[in-house]
């Protein structure tokens, strides 16, 4: 066993692991939460991309281990006093439908228009391309993340 | 999909992880992104007793300018080298300055790598020590004629990408050596070209083609490699076409003709994605279209 300490979202975790165990499983059971999915558990479809020092990552791919001392973000760090302005326009564009890919999309939305916040299209695309959607096509999703990057710059915020 | 059981170790220094390696031996593996190795793992084709994760040795990320390397590896070739260290990530090669403005294949070619977030880390050594027979990264260390270094308990060697590739997921590193650095040239009038052929964006090439060119007088070929992936059990030179090149004026015939020779003596794979002679075919195209591009 390995102790290993990490802060999520801001709060501090600490817990002894088995070095087997994911990075993505320690999320979901050891911190509890959940709102990091595991879709193919292969790598592939970034649905439990996570945020390891504002980077996105995908926690399926990591161990647990590897992650010590890291800052990492997931969904649930992103509301503060109501939804982030990505979730936002998520919702106003219809960019999600069965939900599954959400929380990784958001994710790699995120840090894309923290280091770049006004996005050509193309950067979007490439910015989500790690992360798969079966249900809407990509549109509504690369729709949603240039209304964000707009609404973000008019309000000002990151 | 969760992993067998086995002991970690996080070395912060080199010299701690050639000594563990030398302790376990063949019943070690090296951890370095672990995009590769994660799956191998989780699949439990790979089962080691010791993972050794290299992740944080921060002697061995770096990436640094011509002149701050020491005694230079090469004895011919262009002068002035970059030296980069083997858990350099794709984002970071990506990304500099550096490597953009003097050597622009590397970052060019990690930029068609995976997705975000194998970039973020995945690193170079990790993937030419991998040598997977698909991926990208081989393909633009054999064009740039890099020079590979590996230590182990009994002191450092350096190896030419041309012989660090030996079949599918084999290299030329003994089971007791780490990669460590890997070093290319400064080009100057060298123009170089990564060009993939993949089903989409993010997906492992079916066939991927680097070219190194430098043109002389009369825009004849002057020096030419051409590093070849997804083709067959591992990447390789295409020396039968570089040999058709060099002292010709690349004129589009001389191009076709020369790439015509592409698979020259190597056994094309086929896969469900692609029939031996439609990878063939892509090769040839890919080929010419790389060496108009850099001409
Ligand atoms: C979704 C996805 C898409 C991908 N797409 C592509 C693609 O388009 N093109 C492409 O080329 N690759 C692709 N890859 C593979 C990726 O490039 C891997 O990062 C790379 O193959 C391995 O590098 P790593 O640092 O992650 O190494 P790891 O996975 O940690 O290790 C790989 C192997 O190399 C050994 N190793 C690592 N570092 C060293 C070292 N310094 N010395 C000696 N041995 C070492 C390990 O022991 C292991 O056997 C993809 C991967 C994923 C998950
Ligand atoms: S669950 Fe990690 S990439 Fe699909
Ligand atoms: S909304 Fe269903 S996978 Fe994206």
């Amino acid at each position: 066993m390995h102790r290993i300490a990490v802060r999520i979202n801001g709060k501090a975790y600490g817990h002894e692991v088995e070095p087997r165990l994911l990075l993505v499983h320690y999320i979901r059971e050891k911190a509890r939460l959940t709102g990091t999915h595991v879709g193919c558990d292969t790598g592939n479809c970034g649905a439990c991309t996570t945020l390891l020092n504002g980077q996105p990552v995908k926690s399926c791919l990591m161990l647990a281990v590897q992650a010590n001392g890291a800052e990492l973000t997931t969904i649930e760090g992103l509301a503060g006093n109501g939804l982030h302005q990505i979730q936002e326009a998520f919702l106003d564009k219809f960019a999600v439908q069965c939900g599954y890919c959400t929380p990784g999309m958001i994710l790699s939305a995120y840090a894309l228009l923290k280091a770049n916040p006004k996005p050509e299209e193309g950067e979007i695309r490439e910015a989500i391309e790690g992360n798969l959607c079966m249900c809407t096509g990509y549109q509504q999703i690369v729709d949603a993340i240039g209304h964000a990057a707009r609404t973000m710059r008019m309000s000002g915020s990151r | 999909m969760i992993p067998k059981r086995f002991e970690y170790f996080c070395p912060t220094s080199l010299q701690e992880a050639i000594s563990l390696l030398g302790t376990y031996g063949e019943e070690a593996k090296l951890l370095a992104g672990g995009q590769s190795l994660l799956s191998l793992l989780k699949l439990r084709v790979a089962d080691p007793k010791y993972l050794i994760d290299l992740g944080r040795i921060a002697e061995l990320a770096y990436i640094r300018e011509p002149g701050a390397c020491d005694a230079a590896a090469r004895t011919d070739g262009p002068e002035g080298e970059i030296a980069i260290g083997a858990l350099t990530t794709y984002a970071a090669i990506k990304g500099s300055r550096l490597l953009q403005g003097r050597c622009p294949l590397l970052p060019q070619t990690a930029a068609v790598v995976g997705d975000v977030q194998v970039r973020n880390r995945g690193t170079l050594g990790g993937s030419l020590a991998h040598a997977d027979p698909a991926g990208d990264m081989p393909a633009a260390v054999l064009a740039l004629r890099a020079e590979l270094k590996a230590v182990g308990p009994s002191g450092e060697r350096w190896i030419r990408a041309e012989e660090f590739f030996l079949g599918t997921f084999a290299t030329a590193l003994r089971p007791d050596e780490i990669l460590t650095e890997i070093r290319v040239p400064v080009l100057k009038a060298e123009k170089a070209v990564y060009l993939k052929a993949a089903r989409r964006p993010s997906d492992f090439a079916l066939v991927g083609v680097a070219v190194c060119l430098k043109l002389g007088r009369d825009q004849a070929c002057e020096e030419v490699a051409i590093g070849v992936t997804g083709v067959t059990e591992k990447p390789y030179r295409a020396t039968g076409v570089e040999g058709r090149l060099r002292g010709r004026r690349l004129e589009p015939k001389a191009i076709e003709d020369a790439a015509s020779a592409i698979t020259l003596g190597v056994e094309v794979s086929e896969s469900i994605h692609a029939s031996q002679g439609y990878r063939s075919h892509l090769a040839r195209v890919y080929a010419s279209r790389a060496l108009q591009a850099a001409r």
